[in-house]
């Protein structure tokens, strides 16, 4: 259990509720949408993603959640159309991935940023994706400008620092204007100023309407920026939620108190559905009531409450605590040995 | 963090973007020019042309075939021309290179999401790399014809473009490295490794007459002359010798065929296999 004032890791208690940006939905095509049907993909003997049915919907980040090879680039790889499902079905904006007349202009994906020629310079890499579906050079200019690549476009694409890479990777994904957006770990290796801009980005392009996509095995990243959550392990489905509710349901959030008599304190509250620990710093950690119960119950029996605060659960403890039987190699952890 | 857009400054695009094997072959062409290795290659090309093929002319004035038999049988547009051997690994390492650093980098499966049907973006590399190599083989070629000729005039050994053939063979060793290439490009696409395609390409051009070489007799002759490097080369040649080549569009027919077989398998891998 996590605390609030701790690193990252926290559900955002209030979500953004801005309006969408006027004038950037675009206009007279079907709305952007993920759909899949008993997705499964083997490599062999090798199952990766087994018996996924989900729908990614727009206009709201969507978060891809699952511990390392849970099987997140493979479906990506999938509504990608770069592979090919064993079983199963994905549809992209109601087709096949690979049956869009004007792809860029419907999907828009990032799988791996440093998928660039070495030697090319960024601005042809963006050109010659371009112009496979006749984007004009005038387009290539403004996705430049928007990740703020001008400074750097003609400099070789292998050269790129992996943050100026991943602003390179979503310009191409950016440069169609598709009506959804799917990118895998986009927040990999980036440093704060990179994270803060990508999380922005996401959200106004779910304002705009889109649907967004995004994979990261990072539950403090997706908290941070998704409402959504797809949370895969095994390369099988385990949630399909939103974070709010994964949070509620993975964890409960206890209440911290202290009292001015603390044993008085435990012995009134305790009772079967209610635990009271002892924490090392002379608090009570309280689950199974509510702060104001609590609050009152302590008047009730003429304790001062000192301090009453209510614990968020922490997303990276949720996140663990559903995937633990999903997690391919997993260490032991220091709770396991302390318990 | 949320009131000063980053972003808002993207406008929507909706002009028609549909894929096109035109607009391929145009992206095809931006990837060419845009990839150092690829000129190289090309640059590489045009010197082992030309370098080759004067320095093998420079040998032939110096040490002319002596005796009647063996004047009779000089072919001074081969010697001219010799830097071909020699360029059609380049212009084949080229046609590898188009696909292979694309899968070794990753660079294949942006291609794949953007041109989903995938096969035009293997004809559009297949138009670029023929028009490439067309552009700089033929003048190349007609260079090194003029340069040697002009050496192996000094001992009268030189033959005039408008002599029956001779200009075929010239055009026709451009034409030969161009379909070297593309057999490049199917190997690479269906090996999707540099190393493993230039090995094979390597084997199929240089070690596949080898081995026929070690038949017997007339045999090794028969199978020798459908062999692809061998067959090919009977376009470069004025007087082909029936016995040891099929004759000069025969021999370029078979040469074609091998990599049309090629290129159809590549097209299915490409079309069928995960990206």
């Amino acid at each position: 259990m996590g605390r609030s004032c701790l690193t990252g890791g926290v559900f955002p208690s209030q979500h953004r509720l801005s309006a969408p940006i006027p004038g950037r939905r675009a206009g007279g095509r079907v709305e952007g949408m993920i759909e899949m049907h008993a997705l499964t993909k083997r490599y062999g003997a090798t199952t990766a993603v087994s018996d996924l049915t989900f729908t990614v919907q727009p206009g709201t980040v969507t978060g891809f959640l699952g511990p390392n090879g849970a099987g997140k680039s493979t479906t990506m790889r999938m509504i990608l159309g770069l592979d090919e499902p064993t079983s199963g079905s994905v549809l992209v904006n109601g087709r096949p991935p690979r049956a869009h007349a004007a792809p860029l202009h419907e999907i828009g994906g990032m799988i791996d940023p440093r998928a660039v020629h070495p030697s090319r310079r960024a601005y042809h890499h963006l050109l010659a994706l371009a112009q496979t579906s006749g984007i004009g050079k005038a387009r290539v200019d403004e996705v430049i400008d928007v990740v703020g690549l001008r400074s750097v476009a003609s400099r070789p694409a292998g050269k790129f620092s992996l943050g100026m890479a991943q602003r390179l990777g979503i310009a191409a994904a950016l440069l169609g204007d598709p009506a959804t957006v799917v990118l895998d770990e986009p927040v990999n290796g980036l440093d704060v100023g990179g994270i803060r801009w990508i999380r922005g980005m996401l959200r106004e392009l779910a304002d705009a309407g889109k649907t967004v996509f995004v994979s990261s095995h990072l539950m403090s990243e997706i908290a941070q920026t998704a409402t959504r959550l797809i949370v895969i392990g095994k390369g099988r489905l385990i949630a399909d939620t939103t974070v709010a509710d994964f949070i509620a349901s993975a964890a409960p959030g206890a209440v911290r108190v202290r009292s001015s008599d603390q044993p008085a304190l435990t012995r009134l509250l305790r009772s079967p559905d209610v635990t009271v620990t002892p924490a090392e710093d002379g608090s009570l950690a309280v689950s199974g009531l509510t702060a104001a119960q609590i609050g009152a119950a302590a008047a009730a029996a003429g304790i001062t409450v000192l301090e009453l605060a209510t614990e968020q659960a922490s997303l990276e403890d949720a996140f663990v605590d559903l995937t633990k039987d999903a997690v391919e190699y997993r260490a032991a952890t220091l709770e396991e040995k302390n318990a | 963090m949320t009131a000063s857009s980053v972003f808002a400054a993207l406008p929507a695009y909706n002009r028609p973007q549909r894929v096109t094997q035109a607009r391929v072959i145009k992206s095809e062409w931006t990837k060419l020019r845009t990839q150092p290795a690829a000129l190289w290659s090309l640059l590489s090309a045009v010197i082992l042309v030309v370098g080759f093929g004067v320095l093998y002319s420079l040998l032939r004035e110096a040490r002319p075939p002596q005796g009647a038999a063996a004047t009779a049988s000089f072919d001074p547009v081969s010697v001219s021309q010799s830097g071909v051997q020699l360029a059609q690994i380049a212009v084949g390492v080229l046609g590898v290179l188009l696909i292979t650093s694309e899968y070794a980098t990753g660079l294949i499966r942006t291609t794949a999401a953007a041109v989903p049907k995938r096969l035009p973006a293997l004809w559009g590399k297949a138009v670029m790399l023929t028009a490439a190599i067309g552009a700089i083989g033929l003048p190349a070629s007609f260079v090194t014809f003029l340069a040697g000729q002009s050496i192996l005039a000094r001992q009268h050994l030189s033959v005039p473009l408008s002599q029956p053939g001779v200009t075929q063979a010239v055009i026709g060793s451009a034409l030969y490295l161009a379909v070297a290439g593309l057999l490049g490009l199917a190997l690479g696409t269906l090996l999707r490794s540099s190393a493993g395609a230039i090995s094979a390409l390597f084997g199929v051009m240089f070690a596949l007459p080898i081995v026929a070489g070690f038949l017997p007799g007339t045999l090794s002759d028969q199978v020798n002359k459908f062999l692809p490097s061998t067959a090919g080369q009977a376009i470069t040649s004025v007087h082909p010798d029936p016995a040891t080549s099929l004759s000069p569009w025969t021999g370029f027919g078979v040469f074609c065929a091998y990599a049309a077989v090629l290129l159809t398998l590549a097209a299915i891998r490409l079309r069928r296999g995960d990206a």
